[in-house]
């Protein structure tokens, strides 16, 4: 019996788990979170895709893979990691109000009360509306979805969505009565406020802010698999540069649940939806190239502005470094306990450097844990 | 419901609650970064370590990836 291992439990790693059930592999699942369903479901694994929860996968939560040692023996591994949020520095955004986007819904999802709150909604991408939507359904008073795309870019998206009726409906009922302003973003956060381009200053409780997302690359590229701009490369068949390894998901839920279930079921029968991701990745395409970042953006980033939120470096003490290891080594930007995963992306973005390349373990732990590993 | 202490404060929260969130019922901040400023979470999954805390005294706990249990004394610096 072939024995698969699936890292991730979101709706890729799900798909992938599931579908290698059916196709009658030994499965074991994997996640660092509590509770199964990834950023999007949480636990909450909407009804429709409960079938995934097939009782022959071996589920474990709770478990952070680090490094390759810790990795139960498989035949063939899906790594279905996910994406987080891009964070660009602002004056104040280090501040306890600010938070990200999907972190703010993240808490709430985790018992934050937030009815009567004053929430700000900022950045970019189509989870501001998603964020924006929760948290108002949970009593929050939204008082702006701030998103730095232009306007112009926006309308021709929203026009295209004509061609998704599904999408387009659940954008409107999302969108039905949130003010949602493009061409605004984020200049600086003060405590209790923030000063949005194009608005002035608005007073809010919290600010939720996140400029797109980036996909979790380290545990790929830690156990060998190739990754470019940003992304883990793979062929049709989902198959990383490394044989035996896989790489799913971090597209839309759409694109995610298909490229979980290519890499599940493996070449024969997953050719059957290669037509369908195709047409998942046309539109994730749409999203980006909608939601591209402006370029006004690299101007928001001060040099007082502090980049690396675990060492306190500002951003005028890196941008005498031609990269990243050299900014690392002289201003310890990036070797904090986050290990670069916040600053990384941001200073990829503002000063073009590719992010460092990892080293096990991709996630700080104890000594202890260590050499738990090793019986 | 569910008993625990934030720095002392006790609290009741529903269960299934994050740590991280009975914090924020009590307190905005977290910890004080490197040059003393008050932080709070950012991500909410477990990736930027701000939300980091003290738990039945094991420092630097990630807070908004464990769910509270009863009588957890959680505490801030
Ligand atoms: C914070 C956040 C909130 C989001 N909210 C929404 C939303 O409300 N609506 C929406 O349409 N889309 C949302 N998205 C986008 C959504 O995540 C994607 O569209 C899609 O669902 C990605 O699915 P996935 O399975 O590839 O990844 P994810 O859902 O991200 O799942 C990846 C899983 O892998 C786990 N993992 C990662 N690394 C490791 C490791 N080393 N060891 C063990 N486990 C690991 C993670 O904990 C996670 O559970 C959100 C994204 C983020 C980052
Ligand atoms: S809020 Fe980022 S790790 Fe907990």
């Amino acid at each position: 019996m072939t024995r698969t291992l699936v890292i991730g439990g979101g709706p890729a790693g799900l798909a992938a788990a599931w579908a290698a059930a059916q196709s009658g592999q030994a499965v074991t699942l994997l996640d660092d979170n509590p509770a199964l369903g990834g950023q999007i479901w949480r636990g909450d694994i909407p009804a429709r895709y409960r079938r995934f929860l097939d009782p022959r996968i071996t589920v474990q939560t709770g478990v952070q893979i680090h490094s390759a040692s810790q990795l139960p023996p498989a035949d063939r591994i899906i790594l279905a990691t996910g994406t987080r949020e891009l964070f660009l520095p602002f004056p104040g955004w280090t501040l306890p109000h600010v938070l990200g986007a999907g972190g703010l819904q993240a808490l709430v999802k985790g018992g934050l009360p937030i009815a009567g709150k004053r929430v700000v909604v900022a950045g970019s991408g189509p989870l501001l509306l998603a964020v924006a939507a929760y948290l108002r359904r949970r009593g929050a008073k939204i008082l702006l979805v701030a998103e730095q795309a232009p306007y112009p870019r926006i309308a021709a998206f929203t026009r295209g969505l004509w061609r998704h009726p599904a999408k387009l409906l659940e954008a409107a009922q999302l969108g039905f009565g949130l003010r949602y302003r493009p061409d605004s973003w984020p200049l600086r956060a003060d405590p209790g406020s923030v000063t949005l381009q194009g608005h002035g200053v608005l007073r809010c409780d919290y600010l939720a802010c996140g400029f797109g997302l980036v996909v979790n690359t380290e545990l790929p590229e830690l156990l060998g698999c190739r990754v470019e701009n940003g992304r883990v490369l793979t062929d049709a068949d989902q198959r990383t540069t490394v044989p035996h390894i896989f790489f799913a998901g971090a597209g839309s839920v759409d694109r995610s649940l298909l490229e979980g279930q290519i890499a599940g079921f493996g070449p024969e029968r997953g050719r059957a939806l290669h037509a369908a991701r195709a047409a998942a990745v046309a539109f994730d395409r749409c999203i980006d190239i909608a939601f591209a970042l402006r370029s006004e953006l690299l101007s928001l980033t001060t040099p007082e502005t502090i980049v690396c939120r675990c060492e306190d470096v500002p951003f005028g003490a890196i941008w005498p470094h031609r990269d990243w290891r050299s900014a690392k080594l002289q201003t310890r930007c990036g070797m904090g306990p986050c290990q670069g995963r916040i600053c990384g992306p941001a200073l990829a973005h503002l000063c073009g450097w590719p992010a460092a390349s990892v080293r096990p373990p991709i996630f700080p732990t104890r000594l202890e844990n260590l050499l738990d590993l090793r019986d | 419901m569910i008993p625990v202490t934030v720095n002392g404060t006790p609290l009741t929260v529903p269960p299934g609650t994050t740590v991280a969130a009975a914090v924020m019922r009590i307190q905005p901040a977290f910890r004080r970064s490197v040059t003393g400023e008050s932080r709070g979470p950012l991500c909410g999954m477990g990736i930027c370590m701000e939300c980091r805390v003290t738990l039945n005294g094991h420092p630097h706990e990630r807070s908004c990836q464990l769910l509270c249990a009863a009588g957890m004394e959680i505490t801030t610096p």
